[in-house]
């Protein structure tokens, strides 16, 4: 048993990840601004932001998942810096001074997502001068802070879950089916870029993984998909299908939806509106260009495989669904 | 170092970051000249001191020369392949790429210098090298004749000689590119720079801007650009030339040379085109050859010629005279059968032709081969001539070719089907001496600029000789031949024929088969089926218009394009079964399906006992169909390729009986026939190891009387096709599959094609017919992404696409019991045009990669 830190306990994953950890019997503290409602776990109320609080929320950690992050297609660039990398620069310094021997950066594999396809790679390095987006960016230049902190006695570990979803996943399931159901989800390109994605279980039985392992397997950064990639269309259908709602059969082409995601994100900035923008080229780009993984080493060396996968992860969906809707 | 302090220029070595070249291989190395009497400084690319660091003692080195206008970067693949070699372990060759004086990073010393001073500067510079007691020779362009005549001086170290397009022989014409460099060296060192972009714009693929910049690095000033002039001006293009004896004295003793030699060739040089090859192959008649098909002059560039040249030095191949002469084997040659019935007025070969039938007896057969063979002789067809056969099957082709066997010439044989431009790659590739052709490949050869003396297979009018080039036709030379005597029939283990492939998967490769081999493909066939005198065979697939009548079978040919399989109807194979009371039918699986399709009275086939489908692979389907078709007959699917046409065969129940499996069982090997297995590694690759343990997956290897004597000019495809040792060589077929319990083998598919996902290799045949199974008319499965970590993707003929409908997908994933990443749908996949049944899969998954990436959906 171990005393672990989870930040960003009241996000979808972070409280999944925080409800693993204890349910494996560790002692876990959470810090996030707003209630993690994760059951057995003590949380800090507070930002990675705020030095005063995380410095509290260290003391006495064995271990660190930092999940916590500005998520989101669109927003201030100072946002996502302050919060992705000084954040994640904060909490590194107060763990290695407070004696944490582990930490587990959740990082993301768009931080080396410089928009090209991505067929079958392992995990390239970090390039936040080169990623996509704000969000990307600062994810890129956290991880680099996060592993190059890596060093005896304070093993740092990386994991870039990929596209991570599952039932109550309000953030990429849920709003592909709204977005679907209101005709406002089109197909980009061809429909047929293949790509990884991540059922929650597998994800956090890698992020798991990666805290057991990370002494052996410290300084490395991994990606965790469920292995079985698909169509983006046939994914998206998927999803749609769970939720009894028609898939998109609208299709624009790639190059005008990167070019419009363009503009939007612009407009966006200038004008934020109380949603995310519609279509980012961020967004566009992961909708039509393929971004599949080599999961072998990630395999290898943490010992941890994909058990629920895509197919099986769809059914339990659909049966999520079928209960809500009663 | 004493003597004349160097030039500020020759300090210059190449600058660092030139694309592939390390700065630490140059080396500048002052030797004593003779022609200006104090010491010049060579530029040498040298891995001697990488070696030396590595703690590695080479086996030997390879002597390295670049030709006009280019540098030792020309070899900088040979010298980065060469290190790597050695650094995994593998036997180490040191590398010298020397830059000639005048040239690349060499001193500029304002001497003109013809070959014979070229070749003593390269001799002074290797002595100062100490080069050690085994060099290779390895030279390019007009780097190949200095090196070639370095190589005659230094016999006592030399090991090995590898030319690489250059020419020894002055007196040929030169071709119009030459002449226009000639003229152009004439004109002014400016022009030097046109030389050298026009050289560097003819690689294929074309060169990266960064490479063609660093071939010019050297030369960027006029007076840097001397040597290439008068390089270009040494040679000798005239007959009083200075440097004509020097060449010439160089020609001579390359044809005096007995060290093991490898040529290796890029046909799209305009320069130095096939026939300086084949001048070469008369001159080295011991070296071993490789045309890398769709390379041209600046071949290193090219083609793998690093590749090549590691593999040959690590197991040269043998040197002059030593061709192990084995004891002439007796042997039944190809054409006894006929020779036998001389005498026979029975029907040997029927010829259908819409109403027009031709009958031609035994004996006429047997008198025609006999007077087609002495007056070939007669015109002066050698032992070992190649002769390329463009007739049409029937009788003309069948006696022509067996005149040609007859008399140890070589019959050089590709299917019509190949197209213009594959039969014209097939055509020149094999350097006929002579054509034999009907008008329309007369004309073909005379436009396309075939080589080889003309023959025409039928009498011509006067005015269509001159036009077409003719210098004889078959009706003559037959008549010249009549009474004269034959010359001595050839040896088992003489060249007999190239038969070329289908070239379904890259450009077609001729297959060499001696007379002992193609004898012993007539008797594997003759024994599996009891063939023989007493039956009577429908040829309706052309390689058995010579075989039937080879088998001693009463042989038919239908009526039908024999180029267009399809165009076979039901009608016109009763009119043939019953113009010889045929017994045994010889059919592609596209004749046949065109036969089902137009076929409505099944008793017309009643006297059919067998019938075996050749020349592609046929689906079970298609077999049921057949049968409601030929009621009574047996219905074989023979398993073979051009290199062995004769594996294994398996009829239509015993197939149905076992049901399905891994793959498409083929059957027990024939007689005479040994099957094993190279297991798949985890890449899916074959393992040296091999086996014949039930159930193992892996190449399918074969050894047999009737196989393949070897690839012609292609001796690297050569090398990587053959198994087992020289006493007992075994083929790699290319072909994946295993053995059952019962000693039989099943296709499982191609060695390229095998899927290696992150849970293990997958053999495509497998997957398409378990998409089969799910409703899909046909399918390829293929795998996208890097090997070792593929997708398994399968793509269905049928549909818009590029996404499989839904629920096709699922019953595919359902039944490939496999994880499937994605089921696309195509209108059609692609296919050889010969059978229209052999899937392209290479280009299927270079279709699918592309859609997968989210590029935008093209036909594949």
């Amino acid at each position: 048993m171990s005393r672990v830190l989870v930040t960003g306990a009241s996000g979808w994953l972070g409280a999944a990840v925080a409800r693993d950890l204890v349910a494996a019997g560790h002692e876990v503290r959470t810090l996030q601004r707003r209630a993690s409602g994760v059951d057995g776990a003590e949380d800090v109320l507070a930002s990675v932001t705020q030095p005063d609080a995380v410095v509290r929320a260290v003391e006495g950690v064995d271990a660190v998942v930092h999940l916590a992050a500005k998520v989101s297609f669109a927003g201030e660039e100072a946002d996502f810096v302050a919060v992705n990398i000084e954040g994640t620069r904060t909490l590194v310094r107060a763990a290695k001074r407070a004696g944490v021997r582990r930490f587990v950066f959740v990082s993301s594999p768009s931080v080396a997502h410089t928009g090209e396809p991505i067929t079958g790679e392992d995990a390239p390095p970090a390039q936040p001068e080169r990623a996509h987006g704000a969000y990307a960016r600062t994810k890129a230049a956290a991880e680099l802070v996060a592993l190059g902190a890596d060093a005896p006695g304070f093993a740092v570990v990386a994991v870039r879950p990929h596209i991570v979803w599952g039932p109550g996943d309000p953030q990429l399931v849920e709003r592909i089916q709204q977005r679907a159901a209101a005709g406002r989800l089109p197909v980009v390109g061809s429909g047929a870029a293949l790509v990884d994605s991540t059922y929650v279980d597998d994800a956090v039985a890698g992020i798991r993984a990666a805290l057991d392992a990370a002494e052996r397997v410290h300084g490395n950064a991994y990606v965790l998909t469920s292995g079985e990639p698909r169509p983006i269309a046939e994914l998206i259908a998927g999803f749609c299908a769970a939720a009894g709602v028609a898939a998109p059969t609208r299709r624009v082409p790639a190059a005008a939806a990167k070019a419009a995601g363009s503009v939007v994100e612009a407009l966006w900035r200038i004008r934020p509106g109380h949603d995310e923008p519609p279509m980012t080229r961020f967004l566009a780009e992961q909708l039509s260009t393929a971004h599949w993984f080599d999961i072998r080493r990630t395999r290898r060396d943490l010992g941890w495989t994909p058990e629920v996968g895509v197919t099986e992860g769809l059914r339990r969906l659909a049966a999520h669904h079928a209960v809500m809707r009663g | 170092m004493s003597g004349a302090p160097l030039r500020p220029e020759v300090l210059e070595g190449p600058p660092a970051g030139l694309p592939g070249l390390d700065p630490a291989w140059s080396r500048l190395v002052p030797v004593d000249d003779a022609a200006t009497g104090r010491p010049v400084v060579h530029h040498v690319l040298d891995t001697g001191a990488e070696l030396e660091r590595l703690g590695i003692a080479p086996a030997g080195t390879i002597l390295a020369v670049h030709g006009n206008p280019t540098w030792s970067y020309l070899w900088r693949g040979l010298v980065a392949a060469s290190l790597d070699r050695a650094r995994a372990g593998a036997p180490a060759w040191r590398v010298v790429a020397v830059d000639q004086l005048e040239m690349g990073w060499s001193e500029r010393t304002g001497t003109t210098r013809r070959v014979a001073d070229r070749v003593r500067d390269l001799g002074a510079l290797t002595d100062r090298l100490h080069l050690g007691p085994r060099v290779v020779a390895l030279g390019h362009d007009w780097g190949g004749v200095i090196v070639s005549g370095w190589a005659i001086a230094h016999r006592d170290v030399l090991a090995g000689l590898v030319l690489t397009n250059t020419a020894v022989d002055g007196h040929a014409a030169l071709p119009g590119a030459l002449k226009a460099a000639l003229a152009a060296s004439a004109v002014g060192t400016e022009h030097t720079t046109a030389f050298l972009d026009v050289t560097m714009a003819i690689a294929h693929p074309r060169l990266d801007r960064d490479v063609r910049a660093a071939f010019r690095r050297p030369y960027r000033s006029a007076r840097r650009r001397e040597g290439i002039r008068d390089f270009v001006a040494d040679i000798p293009s005239t007959p009083g030339h200075l440097s004509r004896a020097a060449v010439d004295a160089i020609a001579a003793g390359l044809a005096a040379l007995d060290v093991p030699a490898l040529l290796l060739w890029g046909p799209r040089d305009p320069v130095f085109q096939e026939r300086y090859l084949h001048d070469l192959m008369r001159r080295l008649p011991h070296a071993r050859v490789h045309r890398f098909e769709g390379a041209g002059h600046l071949l290193p560039e090219d083609a793998d010629v690093a590749g090549a040249v590691l593999d040959w030095v690590a197991a040269p191949t043998p040197a002059r005279g030593d061709g192990s002469a084995s004891a002439a084997e007796p042997y039944r040659p190809l054409w006894a059968a006929v020779e036998e019935r001389a005498e026979d007025d029975t029907a040997a070969l029927v010829e259908l032709r819409g109403v027009a039938e031709r009958t031609i007896p035994w004996r006429l057969l047997a008198r025609r081969i006999q007077d087609l063979a002495a007056g070939l002789d007669a015109v002066g067809v050698r032992p070992g001539d190649r002769v390329s056969l463009l007739v049409p099957p029937g009788a003309d082709l069948l006696a022509a070719a067996f005149a040609c066997l007859r008399i140890g010439a070589v019959i050089v044989v590709a299917d019509a089907g190949l197209g213009v431009q594959g039969l014209t790659r097939a055509v020149t590739g094999a350097r006929p001496d002579w054509i034999i052709g009907i008008p329309r490949a007369l004309a073909a050869a005379r436009a396309l600029r075939w080589p080889g003396m003309r023959i025409a297979a039928a009498g011509l009018a006067a005015p269509a000789r001159a036009a077409l080039g003719v210098r004889h036709t078959l009706p003559e030379v037959a008549r010249l031949g009549r009474g004269r005597a034959l010359p001595t029939a050839p040896a088992g283990d003489d060249l007999a024929a190239v038969l070329f492939t289908s070239g379904s998967t890259g450009p077609a490769k001729g297959v060499r088969y001696t007379q002992a081999g193609l004898a012993a493909v007539r008797d594997a066939i003759t024994a599996r089926f009891a063939l023989g005198p007493g039956s009577a065979t429908v040829a309706g697939f052309a390689p058995f218009v010579l075989f039937g009548p080879a088998f001693g079978c009463r042989t038919v040919v239908p009526d039908m394009d024999v180029t267009k399989p399809a165009t076979l109807t039901a009608d016109a194979l009763a009119a043939a079964v019953a113009a010889v009371d045929a017994d045994t039918v010889f059919l592609s699986p596209a004749a046949l399906t065109n036969v089902l399709a137009t076929a409505d009275d099944p008793a017309a086939f009643d006297g059919v006992r067998l019938l075996l489908t050749v020349g592609a692979p046929v689906g079970e389907p298609l077999l049921d169909r057949a049968q409601a078709v030929l009621r009574l007959a047996s219905l074989h699917t023979p398993y073979g390729m051009t290199e062995c046409l004769l594996v294994a065969d398996v009829d239509r129940e015993a197939v149905a009986a076992a049901g399905p499996g891994n793959g498409v069982l083929v059957g027990a090997p024939v007689p005479g026939v040994a099957v094993r297995i190279a297991p798949l590694t985890e890449d899916g690759r074959a393992s040296d190891a091999t086996t014949t343990e039930p159930g193992a997956t892996g190449e399918i290897q074969v050894r047999a009387p009737h196989m393949l004597d070897g690839y012609d000019l292609l001796w690297r495809t050569d090398a990587a096709a053959r198994a087992g040792t020289a006493d007992e060589p075994w083929h790699r077929t290319g072909d994946v599959g295993h053995l059952d319990d019962g000693g039989r083998l099943w296709v499982e598919g191609r060695l390229p094609h095998v899927v290696t996902t992150p849970d293990g290799v997958v053999t495509p045949v497998q997957v398409e017919l378990a998409a089969q199974r799910a409703g899909a008319p046909r399918a390829a499965a293929v795998g996208v992404g890097p090997r070792g970590t593929q997708q398994l993707v399968v793509v269905v003929e049928g549909g818009e696409g590029p996404l499989a409908e839904p629920a096709l997908a699922e019953r595919v994933r359902a039944e490939a019991d496999r994880p499937v990443a994605a089921v696309l749908a195509v209108r059609e996949l692609p296919t050889d045009v010969r059978h229209n049944a052999k899937i392209d899969r290479t280009r299927v998954a270079r279709w699918a990669t592309a859609v997968l990436a989210g590029e935008r959906v093209r036909e594949p």
